[in-house]
C-alpha cells in the first residue's frame, strides 16, 4: 500500500509538471464544449432570403413582415426582377427567395387559391428543406389566422410536442456526444502515453527490478488520470449547465457513477495500448487518430447508427463510447433511472474488466 | 543461507539456436566488488538480467542473496539494487521526489526516507539542488545520484550496468569512491564496465567472451597469468578470440 501511494504521488508529479498533459486534459474539453456550443451549430438560423413582390398588396406585405420578425430568416433587400433572383443566388447573398405573383390577393379573393413561389438553394439540401418547411408553415399559420375556414367543420390540427427538448436547444444533442468523445480521446491518449514513457526513458527496467507487481503499476498509472478525469467531468457538466443551458434531468449520482465506469473503460483501453506499443509516438497516434474516427462515427451523435449498413452497425458495437452515449442521454436528458440502462452498463463493465485483463496479461514483466 | 552473495552454475540463456550466455559458473563473495567484463555482445547484460530476475535462464542454476533465480524472483528483487545502462531516474521529478519515490517503492517509511534521503543529499553535496529537476543536473551528478538511489534501500547486492558511460575521468573516480564506501558497508557490488582502469579497482573480475566466462581472478593475478602489463592487454588477448561480432 505504501508502495502504491509512493507510485501514485509520483504520477501526479509527472502530470502536474507536464504542461502539455494538463493542456490536453483540461484545455481540449473546454475548447470542444465551447466550439460545439457556440460556433458549430446544426440548427439553421439566419437564412438569407429576399422577396420578389410582384403583387405589392396587403397580403404579400403582411407575409413579408412576418418573415422579417422570424429569427430563422435574415431578410435581404427586395428583388425587383426575375433575372435578379439568380444573380443574388450566384452571389451567395441569399439561400432562399420568395416570389409573390402579381395577382396574389386577387386570386385569393376570387378562387380561394393563391400561389406563392419558394426558391431555395439546394446545394445544401438540409438548409433548403428546412427553409422551405419554415415558409410553408408560416404561410399556413397566416392563412389560418386571417381567414379561418368556415366551410370546413372538421379539421385535424397536429399538436406538436418535442419530448425531452421542448425548446429545441441544439446543445442537448451534442453535449452528451462531446462528453463521450472527450473521455474516449483524452483518457485513452494520456494513459497510453504514460506507461510507454517509462519504457522509452529506461525507468521501466528499474521498476521491473524492484519488488513491484504489474497490477500495481497499472493501478498506479490509472488512478491519477481517473481523479483528473472526474474533475474534468464535473467541469464539463458545469459548463454545460451554466453556459449551454443543458440541465441534468436524471439522478446526478447515477450519471456520475456511469461516467466513472466509462472513464475506467477508456483508461483500461489506454493501458492496453500502452502495453502493446514501444514508443510514445505510436501510442499517441493509435489513441488519438485511431480512436478519433471510430468514436466520431460510431458513437451515434453525428450519424445515426440505425441508418448505417449492417457491417458498420456491428463494428459500432465494439466502440465503448456508443454505450456511454446511450446512457448519458438517458440519464442526463430524459431523466431515466438505472432500470433503463443496466444493459449498457453491463456491457461497459465487461469491457473494462476484459481490457484490464488483457492489459495485465500483455504487461511484460521480463525483458528478453 | 550460504554466505556467498551470488552463485552461478552452468547458467545458460538461449534465444533459439543462439546461446547468449553459455554455461557460466562463478561465485561472488559478500562485500566483494566483482567486475563483469566483456566486449559488446559478449552476453554481460543478458547474464545480469537473469541474476536480477528480469529474465528466466534457459538452464543451469543460480542463487542471488541466497534466493533461487527461478522460484524466488520476488525475494531477489527485494534484496538487490539496480542501476541500468540508461539513466534511470525521472528527469521531470526533483532530486527529493526521486528519492521519495524509490524509497517508497522499496517500502521504506516516510520518516526513514526523509532522514536517509537528507543524509544522502548532504553526502553527495546536492543540498543546493534538492528541489531542482533531475533533468537539469550535470551528467556526473545524475550518475552519482542514480547509484545512491540504487543502494538507498540498503540492498545486499547492487548490480551496476555500465554505470560510468560517458562520464569524465574525474567524476568516474568520485563514482568509484561511492562504490568503495558502499562495499565497506557490506554491500556486494556487481559491476559491468568497458573501462579497463575501472577493472583495476575491482576485487575480482571475470571476462566474458562469446557467452562464456574465459577468465576469472584478481586483476593482479590475471595480468600475471596473461603476462600482461595492463588489464587492457589482458582484455585484448581474450577479446581477439571472439567469433561473434558485436551488435
Amino acid at each position: 500500500m505504501k508502495q502504491l501511494l509512493a507510485f501514485i504521488r509520483k504520477e501526479f508529479h509527472h502530470v502536474f509538471r507536464d504542461k502539455r498533459t494538463l493542456l490536453i486534459l483540461f484545455g481540449l474539453p473546454v475548447v470542444q464544449i465551447l466550439l460545439f456550443g457556440f460556433a458549430l451549430s446544426s440548427e439553421v438560423k439566419n437564412i438569407g432570403i429576399a422577396v420578389l413582390d410582384n403583387a405589392q398588396d396587403n397580403n404579400s406585405r403582411q407575409l413579408t413582415d412576418r418573415l422579417q420578425t422570424n429569427s430563422y430568416f435574415l431578410v435581404k433587400p427586395a428583388i425587383h426582377s426575375y433575372p435578379e433572383i439568380e444573380e443574388r443566388f450566384k452571389k451567395g447573398e441569399i439561400k432562399c427567395a420568395l416570389v409573390f405573383p402579381a395577382d396574389f390577393s386577387a386570386d385569393m379573393e376570387r378562387s380561394g387559391k393563391a400561389q406563392v413561389q419558394v426558391i431555395a438553394d439546394a446545394s445544401d439540401p438540409n438548409t433548403a428543406t428546412i427553409a422551405v418547411n419554415y415558409i410553408s408553415g408560416m404561410v399556413n399559420s397566416y392563412l389560418q389566422q386571417t381567414r379561418p375556414a368556415p366551410h370546413l367543420n372538421y379539421q385535424i390540427l397536429p399538436q406538436l410536442r418535442l419530448l425531452y427538448n421542448e425548446e429545441q436547444n441544439g446543445s442537448l444533442n451534442f453535449v452528451p456526444g462531446v462528453i463521450a468523445l472527450i473521455f474516449m480521446i483524452v483518457c485513452t491518449a494520456l494513459t497510453s502515453v504514460s506507461v510507454v514513457r517509462e519504457k522509452e526513458m529506461g525507468t521501466m527496467e528499474v521498476l521491473l527490478v524492484s519488488p513491484f507487481s504489474p497490477i500495481m503499476v497499472l493501478v498506479a498509472k490509472a488512478i491519477p488520470y481517473l481523479v483528473l478525469s472526474i474533475i474534468n467531468f464535473i467541469l464539463i457538466i458545469l459548463l454545460s449547465v451554466y453556459l449551454l443551458d443543458v440541465q441534468v434531468r436524471g439522478n446526478f449520482l447515477l450519471l456520475f457513477g456511469e461516467s466513472v465506469l466509462f472513464i475506467i473503460t477508456c483508461l483500461a483501453l489506454g493501458l492496453l495500448i500502452s502495453n502493446l506499443t514501444n514508443s510514445q509516438q505510436t501510442a499517441m497516434l493509435i489513441s488519438m487518430m485511431g480512436m478519433m474516427l471510430p468514436t466520431l462515427l460510431f458513437t451515434g451523435f453525428l450519424f445515426p447508427i440505425e441508418n448505417m449498413p449492417i457491417p458498420l452497425q456491428v463494428i459500432s458495437r465494439i466502440v465503448p463510447s456508443r454505450y456511454y452515449y446511450i446512457i448519458i442521454k438517458a440519464v442526463m436528458l430524459k431523466g431515466l433511472d438505472f432500470s433503463y440502462i443496466w444493459k449498457e452498463t453491463l456491457v461497459l463493465a465487461c469491457m473494462s474488466v476484459g481490457l484490464l485483463g488483457i492489459a495485465l496479461a500483455k504487461f511484460k514483466t521480463r525483458l528478453s | 543461507m550460504s554466505n556467498k552473495a551470488i552463485i552461478c552454475q552452468d547458467l545458460t540463456k538461449q534465444f533459439g539456436a543462439f546461446k547468449a550466455v553459455d554455461h557460466i559458473s562463478f561465485e561472488v563473495e559478500q562485500g566483494e566488488i566483482f567486475g563483469f567484463l566483456g566486449a559488446n555482445g559478449a552476453g554481460k547484460t543478458t547474464a545480469m538480467r537473469m541474476l536480477c530476475g528480469l529474465s528466466f535462464p534457459t538452464s543451469g542454476k543460480a542463487t542471488v542473496a541466497g534466493f533461487d533465480v527461478y522460484h524466488q524472483q520476488e525475494k531477489i528483487k527485494a534484496n538487490i539494487g539496480y542501476m541500468s545502462q540508461k539513466f534511470s531516474l525521472y528527469e521531470n521529478l526533483t532530486v527529493t521526489e526521486n528519492i521519495e519515490f524509490y524509497g517508497g517503492v522499496y517500502g521504506l517509511s516516510r520518516t526513514e526516507i526523509k532522514k536517509r534521503g537528507g543524509d544522502m543529499i548532504d553526502m553527495l553535496g546536492l543540498s543546493q539542488s534538492a528541489k531542482k529537476l533531475v533533468g537539469e543536473l550535470p551528467l556526473g551528478w545524475k550518475q552519482k545520484l542514480s547509484f545512491s538511489v540504487a543502494i538507498f534501500h540498503r540492498p545486499k547486492i547492487v548490480f551496476l550496468d555500465e554505470p560510468t558511460g560517458g562520464v569524465d575521468p574525474l567524476t568516474r573516480r568520485q563514482f568509484w569512491d561511492l562504490i568503495y564506501s558502499a562495499a565497506a558497508d557490506g554491500i556486494t557490488v556487481f559491476v559491468t564496465t568497458h573501462y579497463m582502469d575501472e577493472a583495476e579497482y575491482c576485487n575480482r573480475i571475470s571476462i566474458m567472451v562469446d557467452g562464456r566466462v574465459e577468465a576469472l581472478d584478481t586483476p593482479t593475478q590475471l595480468k600475471h597469468s596473461f603476462q600482461a602489463q595492463t588489464m587492457d592487454e589482458v582484455f585484448y588477448q581474450l577479446a581477439r578470440r571472439a567469433q561473434r561480432t558485436a551488435d
